[in-house]
């Protein structure tokens, strides 16, 4: 076991846990943040996405010792009162059908609106690819990004 | 109690809902937040189980206070479908409420309360649309009857309007919070005074209503299965005999209790054979502080495994005979006229096999449920899609009265069908009871597609004959796959009555000799229900001979359906069947199978899309119909060869009749959804067993639609009806595969036979 001091959110956050202990489960288990959620465990869905100094990365998959000190950015840091262009966007889209994954959804959009503000459909298409959605929002998210970036 | 399949539940609830006054007390078992105001609950008459009295069970609450706050119960679970704003809305359209103003809390699993929780089957609008307008056209009435009271004018010339009652001939308006003192006191009114609006004066149904939780999960606050947290709680991830059956003969955790993190191991007795659908399988559970000590705990136990009588089961294998045996004659399901003298005077006789695989839900949110067991009693959190099934196994399996057993609902990442077995739910009662504790268990991706309950593989044979004057007058269907029922009885080994009338028995087409026939198959895992079900298969095999049908009439296909739909009528299919016909749950006299909206589905997807018109040499549409679920819809896809050869999906246009639309975003959202889930059944994923055991372990071999795969543009046609409306989870599915084999026909010359076929 060992003593991490992570940034998250703005904030330093201390978790004692193995070095090899995604970052997914220090945000979960040890830190209480339910946000970010458990889809494969693999980085093959993105289910986990967060931001590491502005980069979507997949927690999953992402041992909380290298995490180092680089900022971390989850859902529930991403806005102060859930008003984030994309989050709002998210809901006047209705996005949402089960909204397991939007979490991870809104993360990887946000990580692609930092690097391109206008992307097209095609880059939307490419960079959300390692997103899953099971219950078939993809048009919508496409949609919610879209509008986000007018509003960005 | 016994495990209800959705599709031959017969109908409980009736729309003799009788509407009551709950006492503070009982809203308060189900809402801490309600601290006063005014309190009207919903009986829906139910029959108890077979034969027994009927009996009263109030279905739903809801809350006025004076503060104006309305608080809505929300009984069913929401996977996804919206059904936790749909139901409240209703309610609050009928009252005149501020929606703005409402509030909805989910429902504890409680049949007594609420009657029937089971959430699937496309049921719900279906069976409570009546009475959830009857409880917020009472509720209207005694506020109506309050103001008018207090002002001195007639009842009739007062109006709710966004939670107030206004008076028309004044400027009179009180808000329902300033009434509710004197509706305390009043008696309900009799079920006969009360009066429902016109639809014509609705304001949210019919409408495009955002989900009441679209913001909480846009920013992440809400709660699904393994959110719920509790102090000392311990996780618990399970290593499962890999086969359906086993039992593990030893264990070594020595490796295991040497992680880090890890407290103990418990071996949970599995079913064995039959595997049973609310069981737990055989599996070792690896407790500890965290998730990720458990995973690695989990991975790191030796088991010795006794495989079981599946040990060797290859699915290829076994699909292979079940293709051969639909050579041979089999158990006859439906029969008109004589098939085999018209087979034999046809001039050309069609015959096609099509094969599927078994499918995984695969819910972006793997199970996970959390029990805490103390003193006899157990609370329960879960994303169950039938929390009184699993309320009565998790009773059963600790032993203990199901009044001891307390079940939360929480949302689910995703459903299909999947949670609706409490089998994971289980695994977290034995658990907690085990360590006298709370314990969270979570499965890992690996665990859901190795595990799952599966939509059957399945093989079919169709023959279409046709006569001189091409004619379609001969129509023989082989069907056969392991039905759902052998996973608890292996006696079971033809398709149910209930499958079959899966798009199957209910073939509508006016063709003069028909014969259906099914064979025997066994189940070697755990077969359940996935999103529409038997349909899937069935749609496939229907609409793609349809197709070839069509072409060897030399008949355009749509042309070739309204034609073959015959006359405007009403189809009933039980004289020509051996056994019954389920119509799913409801009696075919108030739910007839009506040719007329059939035809009307398909000539508004024709016109919307531009059927016929020249689209080019990359482009083109196939066309599928199926009704199901009792929705009417048509389908079609345009497919898209680009430069590199590959087949892209550029528009879905589906037309949809489910009668009256409540929420009709949310129609069109599962319509989206329904599209690209079965794109994914079409195009990419299966589930395959060698040596007993599923050869697929993620999403990197079970493949599901992602983004740059998935359709384009979706247009929903939503026809305007005042029928009973019906659900519209499940009838998106069974279109969509063959209508993009259609396309892809047109494409490339090439007809697909098996699921899934690459484009």
């Amino acid at each position: 076991m060992e003593k991490f001091t992570l940034k998250i959110n703005g904030e330093s956050k201390e978790v004692t846990a193995e070095d090899d202990m995604p970052l997914l489960w220090a945000l979960r288990d040890m830190l209480g943040m339910k946000g970010t959620k458990f889809g494969c465990g693999q980085a093959l869905c993105g289910a986990c996405t967060v931001l590491v100094d502005g980069e979507a990365m997949r927690s999953c998959s992402l041992p909380v010792s290298a995490v180092g000190d680089q900022e971390v950015v989850t859902i529930e840091g991403l806005s102060e009162n859930g008003d984030h262009a994309l989050q709002k966007a998210w809901v006047e889209h209705i996005v949402p059908q089960c909204g397991y994954c939007q979490t991870g959804q809104i993360m990887n959009a946000a990580a692609l609106l930092n690097r391109n503000p206008n992307p097209s459909d095609e880059e939307i298409e490419s960079s959300m690819a390692g997103n899953l959605c099971r219950c078939g929002t993809y048009n919508r998210i496409k949609d919610a990004i879209k509008t986000a970036s007018q509003n960005i | 109690m016994r495990p209800t399949f959705p599709f031959f539940k017969p109908k409980e609830e009736t729309d003799k809902s009788k509407i009551f006054k709950p006492s503070r007390r009982d809203f308060l078992k189900v809402s801490s937040l309600a601290t006063g105001g005014f309190f009207l609950g919903i009986t829906f008459q139910c029959s108890g189980p077979k034969g027994s009295d009927l009996i009263f069970a109030p279905n739903a609450y809801l809350n006025i206070d004076a503060d104006n706050l309305i608080t809505i119960v929300a009984h069913r679970s929401e996977m996804g479908t919206g059904i936790r704003t749909s139901l409240p809305m209703i309610i609050a359209d009928e009252l005149g409420a501020d929606w703005s103003k409402v509030k909805i809390i989910q429902a504890e699993g409680d049949e007594d309360k609420y009657g029937d929780q089971n959430t699937d089957g496309s049921y719900s609008v279906r069976m409570f649309y009546e009475p959830m307008r009857r409880a917020g056209a009472t509720a209207r009435h005694m506020l109506l009857l309050a103001a008018s009271q207090k002002w001195k004018v007639a009842m009739d010339d007062c109006y709710t309007e966004n939670g107030m009652v206004h008076h028309t001939e004044s400027e009179k308006s009180i808000s329902f919070g300033d009434l509710v003192s004197e509706v305390q006191k009043m008696e309900i009114p009799r079920s006969e005074d009360v009066i429902l609006k016109p639809f014509s004066d609705y304001k949210l149904i019919g409408k495009d209503i955002p989900i009441y939780d679209a913001k909480d999960i846009a920013t992440g606050k809400a709660i699904f299965g393994a959110d719920v947290d509790l102090d000392k709680m311990k996780i618990a991830v399970i290593k499962r005999c890999p086969v359906v059956g086993g039992k593990a003969i030893s264990v070594n955790d020595t490796a295991a209790l040497a992680i880090s993190g890890v407290e103990k191991t418990v071996k949970i007795e599995g079913a064995g054979l039959p595997a049973g659908l609310d069981k737990p399988l055989e599996g070792i559970a690896v407790i500890a502080t965290n998730t990720w000590a458990a995973i690695k705990g989990r991975d790191a136990l030796e088991v010795d495994w006794d495989l079981g009588e599946n040990k060797e089961y290859d699915s290829a294998a076994q699909l292979q005979e079940m293709l051969k045996s639909t050579e041979e004659k089999g158990k006859v399901r439906r029969a008109r006229g004589d098939f085999e003298e018209a087979m034999n005077s046809a001039s050309k006789t069609i015959e096609r096999t099509y094969e599927l695989p078994y499918y995984a839900h695969a819910t972006i949110e793997p199970p996970a449920a959390i029990a805490n067991y103390s003193n006899g009693k157990c609370e329960v959190w879960a994303p169950s899609q039938h929390p009184q099934w699993a309320r009565g196994a998790v009773a059963t399996a600790l032993g203990i009265e199901v009044e001891d057993v307390t079940m939360n609902v929480t949302l689910l990442g995703g459903g299909f069908g999947r949670k609706s077995k409490p089998d994971f739910i289980v695994e977290a009662a034995i658990l907690s009871k085990e360590m006298n504790g709370p314990v969270r268990v979570q499965w890992t991706r690996e665990d859901d597609l190795h595990h799952d309950f599966y939509h059957a593989l399945s093989a079919q044979r169709i023959r279409a004959s046709l006569d001189g004057s091409r004619k379609l007058v001969g129509w023989n269907h082989h069907t056969v796959f392991p039905a759902i029922g052998a996973t608890s009885n292996p006696a079971e080994i033809h398709p149910s009555d209930g499958e079959l009338g899966l798009g199957c028995v209910d073939f509508p087409y006016d063709v003069p000799n028909i014969r259906i026939e099914t064979h025997e198959s066994k189940a070697h895992t755990r077969i359940g229900w996935l999103r529409s079900v038997s349909n899937i298969h069935h749609s496939f095999a229907i609409n793609c001979m349809m197709d070839e049908v069509a072409e060897a009439r030399s008949i355009d296909p749509i042309n070739n359906a309204l034609e073959m739909l015959g006359e405007d009528r009403n189809l009933s299919f039980k004289e020509e069947l051996d056994g019954d016909f389920s119509n799913y749950g409801e009696s075919i006299e108030e739910y007839p199978w009506e040719t007329g909206r059939m035809k009307a589905v398909i000539q508004r997807v024709a016109k919307e899309a531009g059927w016929g018109q020249r689209l080019g040499g990359n482009k083109a549409m196939g066309f599928a119909c199926q009704k199901s679920f009792l929705t009417y819809v048509a389908c079609i896809v345009i497919a898209e060869k680009g430069d590199d050869g590959k087949i892209k999906v550029s528009d879905v246009h589906y037309a949809v009749d489910c009668g009256i639309g409540v929420n009709t975003d949310r129609i069109r959202s599962q319509f989206e959804g329904g599209a690209q889930f079965a794109h994914g059944l079409a195009t990419s994923s299966a589930i395959t067993f060698k040596n007993g055991k599923v050869e697929q372990n993620n999403f990197d071999t079970y493949l599901i639609t992602r983004m740059p795969q998935a359709p384009k543009k979706y247009h929903i046609h939503i026809v305007e009806s005042m029928e009973k409306p019906t659900g519209v989870g499940e009838p998106p599915v069974p279109p969509y595969a063959p209508a993009l084999a259609n396309a892809v026909y047109k494409l490339t010359g090439k007809r697909q036979y098996k699921l899934p076929f690459s484009i």
